[in-house]
């Protein structure tokens, strides 16, 4: 087993497909009367959080806690960070308290790379800067496997800003490892030259929505992130929707069995509209639920043995 | 399963192992104990059987389709795997977790009989009782094994025994299932020569 999980290319085909058949197991948990496991009983597992966070935070929380780990929270604003302390010295910090695992968001793409070099205990990525999310990628890919019963071979359509996006990174070094066919969508700006080359061969760039609904199995909608509206990667953000929203007459278009997904924290009206996110096609709240189970089952199999 | 688990790789040597029980043997003890759990709980009422993988998960579909031969009485089955309430994970390396499968009718109220191939330590069945605890409430729990090989190290004790077989602590015993392993069987593997 992995120690870290710090890319989707840490994972090779059968530690993603074990990681996704232990998520089926912790899944079950959620629907029993004591939602809780003993397995990391006495485990300390930190939450390092550089950035905010609300979905990806609590749900390691919560995936933490129903395996019985202790769970420390420790968001930089209102702590030693805010006065200057580098990453470095909180990881030995954090190393000091005996920290079993560290789960690091950060804006800064490698942090939790540096971050691993630093500590004992198992790092997991949580969202690097615009690089990687692997357990958001994981928990898709679970999603994908619950409502189509197959990842192989299915055809995804990943839409939007590409080139910020690190759901999109880890996404494609996923899905490829597992044999699904990625097409990466979005206006020519925020698509990086190169980078599905880069990232996996056999991944395919389209700069044209509508030409690749009606083949899609599944349509991964990403968040256009306001903050980078002003930079002028696209005229306006009407004219964004138009050409690479996803609507119902878009929808509609898409295979009678094709699933809407959505990371979150989506803009209504912006790169998807209520009526599309509402649908029975989207899974954004399953893929909210799916979260804590993939996080468990993650959790586990890092800490659950004697690893190291 | 065993608890500690026995390998799975065959004997170096072949004199040192023992057939305990034959597949016409396993048979007979099969249809005893689901006799007995007919006459213990006066026709398996409000009786539910779960198997612990590996092993067990089978001989309680044999036990539930023995019972209903006998007496036409279909008992639930479901499968409890005890991977995560072990006593010992932090030992080895990450264990894969198995499928739980409870009955649709769940456990509440109900008398459970737990179902192992092999009694040994008693941790499995510490586990078993832990895991049960956060299923829900059953209104008693009872347990069968195919074989009791002693050395325990809980106070736990089985209420259907298919054969106590005496060992010694360096011994092995080892269950093999047609569904399993492909042939029915209990042998015993002397000091070493199964590790």
């Amino acid at each position: 087993m992995i120690r870290h999980l710090l890319s989707g290319a840490d994972l090779d085909a059968d530690t993603a497909l074990q990681i996704l058949d232990t998520a089926a197991e912790m899944a079950a948990v959620s629907g029993r009367e004591v939602k809780k496991l003993p397995a990391l009983r006495g485990r300390t597992v930190v939450n390092l959080f550089y950035e905010d966070s609300t979905r990806t935070r609590i749900s390691f929380e919560a995936a933490a806690k129903r395996l019985s780990a202790d769970v420390i929270n420790f968001s930089a604003k209102g702590s030693s960070v805010a006065k200057g302390e580098s990453l470095k010295d909180t990881a030995l910090t954090l190393q000091a308290m005996g920290a079993d695992a560290v789960v690091v968001r950060h804006p800064a793409s490698g942090a939790p790379h540096r971050l691993a070099d630093w500590v004992d205990g198992s790092v997991v990525n949580a969202g690097d800067g615009t690089h990687e999310h692997p357990t958001q990628a994981l928990l898709d890919a679970y999603t994908m496997r619950s409502r189509l019963g197959r990842l192989a071979g299915l055809s995804v359509a990943v839409v939007g800003d590409v080139l910020h996006s690190r759901v999109a990174r880890s996404n494609v070094l996923l899905l490829s490892t597992l044999g699904a066919k990625v097409t990466l969508v979005g206006p020519p700006t925020l698509i990086p030259v190169d980078i599905a080359a880069a990232l996996a061969p056999g991944t395919d760039v389209c700069y044209d929505l509508d030409a690749v609904l009606p083949s899609a199995d599944v349509v991964m909608m990403l968040r256009v992130q306001r903050e980078r509206m002003g930079d002028s990667y696209f005229p306006s953000a009407r004219e964004y929707a138009r050409r690479y929203g996803l609507d119902g007459a878009r929808m509609r278009r898409l295979p009678e069995h094709a699933i809407v997904m959505h990371p979150g924290p989506m803009n209504r009206g912006m790169e998807i509209t209520p009526e599309v996110a509402d649908s029975p096609r989207s899974t954004i709240v399953e893929q909210v639920a799916n979260g804590v189970s993939v996080r468990m089952a993650v959790l586990y199999l890092l800490l659950g043995g004697n690893n190291r | 399963m065993a608890y500690p688990p026995a390998a799975r790789s065959s004997p170096p040597r072949q004199p040192s192992v023992k057939v305990i029980l034959t597949s016409a043997d396993v048979q007979r003890v099969v249809d005893r104990i689901a006799h007995q759990i007919l006459e213990k709980t006066q026709g398996a009422a409000d009786t539910v059987l779960l198997g612990v993988p590996t092993r067990g998960a089978p001989l309680a579909r044999r036990l539930a389709a023995r019972i209903n031969a006998f007496e036409g009485i279909s008992v639930p089955v479901g499968v409890l795997d005890i991977t995560l309430y072990r006593d010992d994970l932090r030992r080895n390396a990450t264990r894969a977790v198995g499928p739980t499968q409870l009955p649709p009718g769940g456990i509440d109220g109900m008398r459970v009989i737990l179902v192992d191939d092999v009694l040994f330590s008693g941790r499995t069945v510490r586990a078993a009782l832990d895991a049960l605890g956060d299923l829900g409430r059953p209104a008693s729990v009872q347990l069968a094994v195919l074989v009791d090989r002693g050395h325990r190290q809980l106070p736990i004790r089985a209420d259907y025994v298919g054969k106590n077989i005496p060992t010694a602590l360096a011994e092995s015993v080892k269950v093999t299932l047609a569904e399993t392993d492909d042939v029915d069987e209990v042998r015993l593997y002397a000091e070493g020569a199964h590790s």
